[in-house]
């Protein structure tokens, strides 16, 4: 200090103030507030608006909504009630069709003493797909998910259990030819021949076997056909189908456009191209009427494993495209350090670039995987009864025709929660892989 | 070249769909079910019902067929049709028959190669307008706004009738029922029109019915039946005199109580001895059991039960039997003789 502020000041202060809490209109909410809705005058006067627009929708909507009437038989019933126990003239959902035919619309015609068939499968779905989803579950569950779809398969049609596990054998036969014939003859003679063995063995021997399998040792539950299944489990059923096989056939198809060899090239290429080309309603009409007519009359391919191939194959080309952005983004030295260790194409591919591009096309992935099982409800317009076909069926009835709403602020909901729930994974895959890396 | 063989046969395989499907009777039986093409739903002529039982006017008319074949209402196995699926479905063979409000035209009957195996609703286009417009014909709806569906052949028949009777109309296009309710109730249009049964069954839907009038014009011809395909005639014949044998169950007097006491011994009416097999031998000439049309008529009663049952005056659609009436109540419904 020097001496020339002694004379003038007669005190200074040595130490800082403590720092003092802002003016209760500059923090907390109360600035949130300010800052961010009534900032000036053209703001207070769009929050306004905006807020009275927001209480305009809920004091609309919300007492129709929770006025709603859930105990009733039938439509009329419901308008009985309301006009008994409120006031003339308002409103007030008539929730009721939704208490009287919930189990209808989650599980169409299903039997009903069955119905811990398709819940079960939903259970073993989610414990099966955990260990890929969540990478520090055990390993040696993926083994549980390899064979979950054949367990799936037969809990929902039921039948016998040698159906499921002889088509499962293909596959381990597959495998099995591919690990004997890779040393010896090569990774394509070997690839080659692990395709069409099962292929064969599918088209010749697995029913042969089957049926041998059951009348040596009977074992089923009972069968319920294709046309039993509606409702959110047809839409499940479809969606988680496609969704699981249209993965690696996209990848496969991505890879496939990316070969330097030309006819794998120029189908791949063709098959994208075309089942993008066309809308996915058309692909439908094609399953349902037009396979019909080529197949032989007598042959009952059921409808909905058609729907399913379409649907698998309309997302498979979408999810080759993007997976093909994620490999054309990995910068080329990428695939010549793979080339560098000594890898083998499908080494590479597996360990270095797929962990990579597949990371990168997450979101697009994801993205198709949503479309692909909102798509589910086009199914309507082949007489298939997914929700929104039943919301149809259950007008048609006498006791709930003239009911809109409520049927489809359900589905409604219903699909948001499922495609709320991918979107939230995707977003925590995207989180839990960009710290991995960086 | 094992390959190609394989795919050539299975060409000609499906060319020779129709010739290989004559004997629709017979995979029926094999199988121990019908597979029967109805409507994705349409209030009273058919809908599944809470325990997933279809039901309905439509749906009956595959009961009785099932009973007169395989003995049994309940093997059926019901394929829900829409508008664009359901003539395909019949034409490949994937059901066996369609009852679903098809109406019986030229084109169809013969372009499209099916058989329309009679009628069992005479429908028409009619109009709704409400009560306080005052209106009670549709010849006074000059200048009115109409609600109509696009695309539909009710669209030209409401230009049709405009014109013929030299009046004027505003059309107000809407695409689905659902829609064309919300805008007629909203007021958006002055009537609306489509076929009268499908306008009865709207106007029970609707808060207060009786501020609603379903005016008397019908200004076009639907008839609607079951239909199968062109080429087994067999098949036809089944079907086409399952339906009469229902119809004629009303004329004579034969219904769901008393059938079974009629079919136990021969009565005094030869007509209905021969219906229901205690006298003749009906049922072999069409390969079926003596006891077809009993089993057919015990399903669900005969055509006029049915008839109440699912869209008469009782139910929630309540539509009049009008030109369905028997011809001896001065309606169009007339089964030839059972001899």
């Amino acid at each position: 200090m020097s001496d020339t502020h002694a004379q003038t000041v007669s005190y200074v202060r040595e130490t800082m103030l403590p720092e003092a809490e802002p003016p209760v209109g500059n923090r907390g909410a109360l600035l949130w507030v300010r800052e961010n809705l009534f900032s000036g005058w053209l703001n207070i006067l769009l929050t306004l608006v905006s807020l009275y627009v927001i209480w305009w929708a809920l004091a609309h909507t919300m007492p129709w909504v929770f006025r709603g009437i859930w105990n009733a038989g039938s439509l009329s019933e419901c308008r009985e009630i309301r006009d008994a126990t409120l006031p003339e003239g308002t409103s007030a959902a008539c929730w009721a069709v939704l208490s009287d035919r919930w189990q209808q619309l989650m599980f169409g015609f299903y039997p009903r003493e069955l119905y811990w068939r398709p819940v079960l499968a939903l259970v073993i779905f989610l414990a099966a797909i955990a260990p890929v989803l969540f990478s520090h579950m055990p390993r040696k569950a993926l083994w549980l998910t390899a064979a979950s779809p054949f367990v799936m398969f037969w809990l929902l049609w039921g039948g016998s259990v040698w159906f499921p596990v002889s088509v499962a054998l293909g596959f381990a036969l597959g495998w099995a030819a591919w690990r004997a014939l890779a040393p010896l003859a090569g990774t394509l003679i070997a690839s080659i021949v692990a395709v069409a063995l099962p292929v064969v063995y599918w088209l010749y021997s697995a029913g042969t076997l089957a049926r041998e399998l059951d009348q040596a040792m009977p074992l089923s539950i009972e069968y319920v056909p294709s046309q039993d299944f509606g409702g959110f489990m047809l839409s499940f059923i479809i969606g988680i189908a496609g969704i699981i096989l249209s993965l690696p056939l996209g990848i496969l198809l991505a890879l496939g456009r990316q070969s330097d060899l030309f006819i794998i090239n120029k189908i791949s290429v063709g098959f994208i191209e075309i089942i993008r080309g066309v809308p996915l309603i058309v692909w439908l009409f094609t399953a349902s009427l037009l396979l019909n007519y080529f197949l032989p009359p007598g042959t009952n391919f059921d409808l909905m494993l058609r729907v399913i191939i379409m649907v698998t194959l309309f997302a498979a080309a979408y999810i080759a495209e993007v997976v093909r952005g994620g490999l054309a983004a990995l910068p080329k030295g990428q695939y010549e350090a793979a080339d560098a260790l000594g890898l083998d194409y499908w080494k590479s591919m597996r360990l270095i670039i797929l962990p990579q591009a597949l990371k990168i096309s997450i979101p697009g992935i994801v993205n198709t995987f949503i479309g692909l099982f909102k798509d589910t409800t086009l199914v309507v317009f082949i007489g298939l009864l997914d929700p929104i076909g039943l919301s149809n069926a259950i007008r048609a009835s006498t006791e709930w025709n003239g009911i809109y709403w409520e049927l489809f602020v359900f589905i409604g909901l219903l699909f948001f929660i499922c495609c709320f729930s991918m979107s939230r994974y995707s977003l925590y895959l995207e989180k839990k892989l960009q710290r991995g890396h960086n | 070249m094992k390959k190609s063989v394989l795919f050539g046969a299975l060409t000609v395989t499906g060319l020779a769909a129709g010739a290989a499907q004559a004997a629709t009777l017979d995979e029926v039986k094999e199988r121990g079910e019908l597979n029967c093409g109805v409507v994705t739903g349409l209030a009273g002529f058919g809908a599944p019902d809470a325990n997933g039982v279809w039901e309905g006017f439509d749906v009956s008319v595959c009961r009785a067929v099932a009973a007169a074949v395989l003995g049994d209402p309940t093997a059926v196995n019901f394929v829900p049709t829409t508008g664009q699926t359901r003539f395909t479905a019949l034409a490949s063979g994937e059901i066996d028959l369609l009852a679903r409000n098809t109406t019986w035209t030229f084109s169809r009957d013969t372009d499209l190669k099916f058989d329309f195996a009679g009628v069992n609703y005479y429908d028409g286009q009619g109009f709704i307008v409400p009560t306080e417009l005052g209106v009670s014909s549709a010849k006074d709806l000059d200048g009115a706004t109409v609600c109509i569906q696009t695309g539909t052949t009710t669209e030209l028949n409401l230009a049709d009738f405009f014109r013929n009777n030299n009046i004027s109309y505003e059309p107000v296009p809407v695409e689905t029922n659902a829609e064309a309710q919300q805008q007629y109730l909203a007021g958006a249009c002055d009537a609306y029109t489509t076929d009268a049964s499908g306008l009865a069954a709207t106007r029970a839907t609707f808060e207060n019915p009786a501020d609603h009038v379903i005016l008397p014009e019908i200004i076009s011809k639907e008839p609607l039946g079951p239909l199968v395909r062109h080429g087994d005639n067999e098949w036809g014949d089944i079907v086409r005199w399952t339906l009469n044998a229902l119809i004629a169950a009303e004329e004579y007097g034969v219904t769901s109580a008393n059938v079974n006491e009629l079919a136990a011994a021969p009565g005094t009416n030869p007509e209905v001895n021969r219906l229901l097999g205690t006298e003749g031998e009906l049922g072999a000439m069409i390969g079926l059991e003596n006891d077809w049309a009993k089993n057919a008529i015990a399903a669900g009663g005969n055509y006029g039960e049915i008839f109440e049952k699912n869209i008469g005056e009782n139910t929630p659609i309540g539509l009049a039997r009008g030109l369905n009436a028997q011809w001896t109540n001065g309606g169009l419904i007339y089964a030839p003789p059972f001899r």
